[in-house]
């Protein structure tokens, strides 16, 4: 085949294309990944029972908080991952300052409290169904995001799979929270942190198979 | 005009500046991966197929250029991510001796360089109404309307069907390059 008749061939009626687009189709599946792992906490897990007392209110809004941080921080990343070249216009060093946050509060927190504590402080009652819960639910949101990411043309393919990883790691928190009768900062820091870093870990191994283009 | 205003108007729907933009991009991928390739020892026909593969990705991923930004820096990332994502599915392939590699470089620079691709059995492997769209509005010039009627699909339909179809035909480039060489 001739350049020149691909060429041809390609200009020949050329439809419009609307600007935003990429910024726009990762929205979109984000919010019905936090749709859908929403259903799944609701309907499998139900929501904790003592959501009317202050202590376990403050809790809920405390981790919703910190899941919403990640996503929003990892969302602007992945936008820009989704373009080519436009990576260099920022940081990856923002996604981090969530986790930092949380770790400094829980840090503050096992600080002011005596050691004896802190075994209960970090483990509370139901770790091991935190650790399973939030990557499984996570699967559902990873999965949109990926189906976002490819619709664009990401040209890092670990980074994107792990950002996607990331974002789906937090919208699944941010479901399990309203589950999640654990309430102590260290609890939070470390399993919900640690379950969204596996899941972001998982994205980059992933993420050169699924994004390929 | 700069290329990043004919990628505007291009964007914008008008094809006379599109073709303008791809055929100046021809020449500057063919230019890249002729030296490149050079380098590696592989021959101007595998770069023509890179060019088109190329030149396939960015149609097909034009709305991911953010208007804002310079255009260079999207093109290049494109073609670099191309370029690295060939050389790993060919590895295997027999490479050209170097001095024919160099000879071919000295060869006219031109615009009905040829790729070892064929469109028409390419075309072939499409579904009726897929190819049928393509044929009508990207190859004969007709209109979206028309074609809906010849195709006996909806307008709509006929759009999706080029855009699904030149999907297809990327992937079969794809294929076809990994089936030759690798």
């Amino acid at each position: 085949m001739k350049t020149d008749d691909l060429v041809a061939m390609l200009s020949a009626n050329v439809e419009p294309v609307g600007r935003g687009l990429v910024r726009r189709t990762i929205a979109i599946a984000v919010a019905a990944g936090a749709v859908i792992a929403l259903g799944f906490v609701l309907v499998g897990l139900g929501v904790r029972a003592d959501l009317t007392t202050t202590r376990a209110a403050v809790f809920l809004l405390l981790k919703i908080a910190f899941a919403l941080a990640v996503v929003g921080v990892a969302m602007r990343y992945l936008i820009r991952l989704a373009r080519p070249g436009a990576e260099r216009g920022i940081s990856p060093f923002t996604i981090v300052l969530p986790f930092a946050a949380i770790a400094l509060l829980a840090a503050m927190n096992l600080g002011a409290a005596p050691s004896s504590h802190w075994n209960r402080m970090i483990l509370g009652d139901e770790w091991l169904e935190c650790l399973l819960s939030i990557p499984i639910i996570a699967v559902a949101p990873f999965a949109v995001t990926i189906f976002a990411v490819r619709r664009a043309a990401p040209t890092n393919l670990v980074r994107a799979g792990a950002v996607a990883g990331l974002i789906a790691g937090g919208v699944s928190a941010m479901a399990y929270a309203l589950h999640c009768t654990d309430d102590s900062l260290p609890f939070v820091a470390v399993w919900y942190g640690g379950t969204i870093v596996l899941c972001t870990l998982a994205g980059a191994a992933l993420g050169p198979r699924l994004l390929r283009w | 005009m700069e290329l990043k205003g004919l990628m505007l108007a291009s964007l914008d729907g008008n094809a006379a500046s599109y073709r303008t933009l791809l055929d100046r991009l021809s020449s500057r991928l063919r230019a890249y991966y002729k030296g490149k390739f050079a380098r590696v020892g592989r021959g101007p026909t595998e770069a023509e197929d890179l060019v088109q593969e190329v030149l396939l990705a960015i149609h097909l991923k034009r709305h991911t250029y953010d208007t804002g930004e310079p255009f260079t820096p999207w093109l290049y990332t494109i073609a670099r991510y191309k370029l690295i994502d060939y050389l790993r599915r060919t590895r295997a392939s027999a490479s050209v001796p170097l001095d024919e590699a160099t000879e071919a470089m000295a060869q006219d620079d031109h615009a009905d360089a040829e790729s070892s691709h064929d469109i028409k059995i390419l075309l072939g492997r499409l579904p009726e109404k897929v190819r049928c769209s393509i044929q009508c509005v990207k190859l004969e010039g007709r209109s979206v309307a028309e074609a809906a009627e010849r195709c006996g699909i909806s307008e709509s339909g006929v759009k999706i069907n080029i855009h699904r179809g030149l999907r297809r035909l990327a992937t079969f480039i794809a294929r076809e390059t990994k089936n030759e060489n690798g």
